[in-house]
């Protein structure tokens, strides 16, 4: 049994995982259209490499990044490229964007996918190569390169796999490990190699039985032991990243590191199933396991999706809309938001489809005055002091709030549930952590600006000095008796005009030592033109 | 007398040691002037009656100039430069423009006719083209200070505000009123 470091504060919430868990995992049904969109983690936009009304087959690369660590887009089953086009995005501002669409054909037909059975024949360079070619992002949500993660600035020792799926309704990952625990345990095999650690620790929520046993059982059958499966206790936020990482080894993540900084990479499951997938079969990123719950779903159940499904194909597999259907969230009732439409695809950071009914979702009463009572402070699991905050963030001293580590709170809603005055915390601190990365955009644009603006104002300088070097030195030239280049340049003209047949007097016209380059006028904007010198100063 | 002697020569020594202080610890540009500057949003648009964002930053430090004169900053500017000058903040000054979305110049290509003077007018070299050859706009660094606008003989320029994205969009704050 290994040792535990409980991280402080967190709550016990009621997890309602067994509502999505009554159904065995079921494949979604093959939809009638595929919604891909473009934007990219880093707010741009990968590029597509097919055309309107080409036909695309399963696992074809549709649309890659400008830079090479963004991972590629692959299509999810064959069919006709209908439009690329600006649809609303499955994100919290609702907005639209850039999204390619297939038109699927039901043929499913796929390209063909090699892999290599013996990851070991491979270097980890190549294996990351193989990794970001197939597509893999992290599946827990987050979405971030998988192939850079694993690269790690400094050495790590200890590689952590996140099955602690702490937010309520979602069991997404539980039933992952339920039916695919020797593909995770792959995956983690891989990951270890890459990385070159010689431990893996696999944390799993206490209250997934089921998950631990198949992979207690899929660990014994190839008797190799180097990934521990560690059961955690069930407490709010334990998924967090740097949570169970200080959870697992007693190490904190410092305040704007990554966790390499504590000696450690943290992966989803999900992300070790897909590595697998991806280097032994050749499989890319194409499909994922998604939980659709809640009382407002007549059938909750986890389904294995493919990505870019709409959500209302989804909906519509599990029975339907109940009538107690009130809100439709992507992600759990802590960390998700609200959807206004169920005609957005499922991406791949997509975990949960959650159709709450009435009192599912984290009851808000009225807002009253804070009380001080200092009992966000005492669960805040990321040791911050929410009420000082919530003063700052409010009164929009976001320099206070920064000094308060405002950018180290990890949203979780801890702090939401335990208020007795119902006040909003977690989105007021959103809402700042959002106007201060803004600001800071805002900040270097003008930074930029002003540095183009400096370097124009130097260059005018520099062309000012050159005229009026260029004029003085014109002047001093003419006023030398005889003894000056352009004097001396006339004589030789003349002697030439004199020497040669009246036609050919173009000599005289060529750029002499003496020839000015004029300056663009202000006035005018004519480009810089030779003139040549008067033969006849 | 003795005191009225003693109180002259404390003065003289202090005096002194200031006058030596004032010229050996001299700073050379004025800190004020560069946290002001730090704040504007280097626009460079003129729109407060000073040649650019650094002049305007020197007015204000000199009292010549009032907080209030930056339209493209906006409230958020006259607030911080209130918070840093310890005045309190006021309205944008209605002589010095209206507060608008942020936005960028576009050249409507088909009316360029190349004369270049939008090019000479961009604060930030953010327009490029040739004599007689259609110009064009570089968004990612037009800071949209309409300084072209003036210039274009054919009036082939026109604002646009920069649309919301999802890489720029901000969280709502919470809307619930709290009860007193």
């Amino acid at each position: 049994m290994i040792r535990l470091w409980p991280f402080r504060g967190g709550v016990h919430l009621d997890t309602q995982k067994a509502v999505s868990s009554v159904l065995p995992l079921a494949d979604a049904d093959l939809p009638s259209r595929l919604v891909f969109p473009l934007l990219q983690r880093g707010g741009e936009n990968a590029q597509p490499v097919v055309s309107v009304g080409e036909r695309v087959l399963k696992g074809q690369v549709i649309a890659r990044g400008a830079d090479s660590p963004v991972p590629p887009i692959h299509a999810s089953s064959s069919g006709l490229i209908e439009s690329i086009r600006p649809l609303p995005l499955p994100h919290p501002s609702g907005l639209c964007d850039w999204c390619i669409v297939i038109e699927t054909d039901g043929r499913d037909e796929a390209v063909e996918m090699t892999g290599t059975a013996d990851y070991r024949t491979l270097s980890p360079r190549s294996l990351r190569g193989l990794i970001n070619e197939a597509g893999i992002v992290g599946l827990g949500g987050a979405g971030f390169p998988t192939a850079v993660k694993l690269d790690p600035p400094r050495s790590v020792d200890t590689l952590i796999l996140n099955g602690a799926e702490c937010e309520p309704y979602i069991t997404c990952d539980d039933s992952l490990l339920r039916h695919f625990p020797q593909e995770v345990l792959e995956g983690a095999r891989i990951l270890m190699h890459i990385l070159g650690v010689p431990r893996c620790l696999l944390g799993i929520e206490d209250n997934m039985p089921e998950a631990i046993a198949a992979l207690r059982s899929a660990r014994q059958r190839d008797g190799r032991s180097a990934i521990e499966v560690v059961p955690v206790p069930s407490i709010y936020p334990t998924g967090g990243e740097k949570q169970l990482i200080q959870l697992l080894t007693g190490r904190e993540v410092p305040a704007h590191g990554i966790p390499a900084d504590a000696g450690v990479v943290c992966h989803n499951v999900g992300t070790a199933a897909a590595a697998f997938r991806a280097v032994v079969r050749g499989e890319p990123l194409i499909s994922r396991i998604v939980t659709v719950t809640g009382r407002g779903v007549r059938q909750p159940r986890n389904l294995s999706v493919r990505i870019g499904t709409p959500i209302a194909d989804l909906v519509r597999q599990c029975g339907g809309y109940s009538e107690r259907a009130e809100r439709l969230v992507l992600g759990g009732p802590m960390m998700g938001f609200s959807l206004a439409s169920d005609d957005l695809p499922i991406v791949k950071g997509a975990n949960c489809i959650l159709v709450a009914a009435a009192g599912e979702l984290p009851s808000r009463g009225q807002t009253l005055p804070c009380i001080r009572c200092g009992a966000c402070a005492d669960i805040c699991p990321v040791n911050l002091l929410p009420q000082q905050l919530y003063w700052y963030s409010r009164a929009r001293n976001l320099e206070r709030a920064g000094e308060h580590q405002l950018l180290d709170c990890i949203e979780c809603g801890c702090c939401d549930t335990v208020c007795p005055s119902h006040i909003p915390l977690a989105q007021t601190f959103r809402a700042a952590k959002s106007q201060v990365i803004a600001n800071g955009r805002e900040r270097e644009r003008a930074h930029h600006a002003r540095a183009r603006f400096e370097a124009r104002l130097a260059r005018k300088d520099e062309q000012r000095r050159e005229q009026a070097e260029a004029a003085k030195r014109k002047r001093e030239a003419l006023s030398k008796p005889n003894g000056g280049e352009i004097a001396r340049a006339i004589e030789r003209a003349r002697a030439r005009k004199q020497a040669a047949s009246p036609s050919q007097v173009s000599g005289s016209a060529h750029g002499s030592p003496g020839t000015v380059i004029q300056e663009p006028d202000e006035t005018h904007g004519t480009c810089p033109v030779q003139r040549p010198e008067p033969a006849e100063h | 007398m003795l005191a009225f002697f003693a109180v002259c020569l404390l003065f003289t020594v202090l005096g002194a040691i200031l006058g030596y202080s004032a010229q050996r610890f001299r700073v050379e540009r004025n800190p004020l002037v560069e946290k002001i500057d730090a704040f504007l949003p280097q626009t460079q648009c003129g729109q407060c009656g000073y040649p650019g964002c650094r002049p305007y930053a020197e007015a204000i430090a000199k009292g010549d100039a009032d907080i209030n004169q930056c339209p493209p900053g906006g409230m958020e500017v006259v607030k911080a430069l209130a918070d840093l000058l310890a005045v309190e903040p006021k309205p944008l000054s209605a002589e010095h423009s209206v507060e608008k979305p942020p936005s960028v110049a576009v050249i409507e290509e088909a009316n360029c006719i190349g004369c270049t003077l939008c090019i000479q007018a961009c604060p930030v070299d953010a327009i490029v083209g040739a004599p007689k050859l259609m110009h064009t706009v570089i968004e990612s660094e037009c800071t949209g200070c309409e300084l072209c606008l003036p210039p274009c003989p054919v009036d082939c320029i026109v604002m646009v505000p920069i649309p919301e994205t999802p890489a720029t969009w901000k969280w709502p704050e919470p809307a619930t009123a709290e009860v007193t």
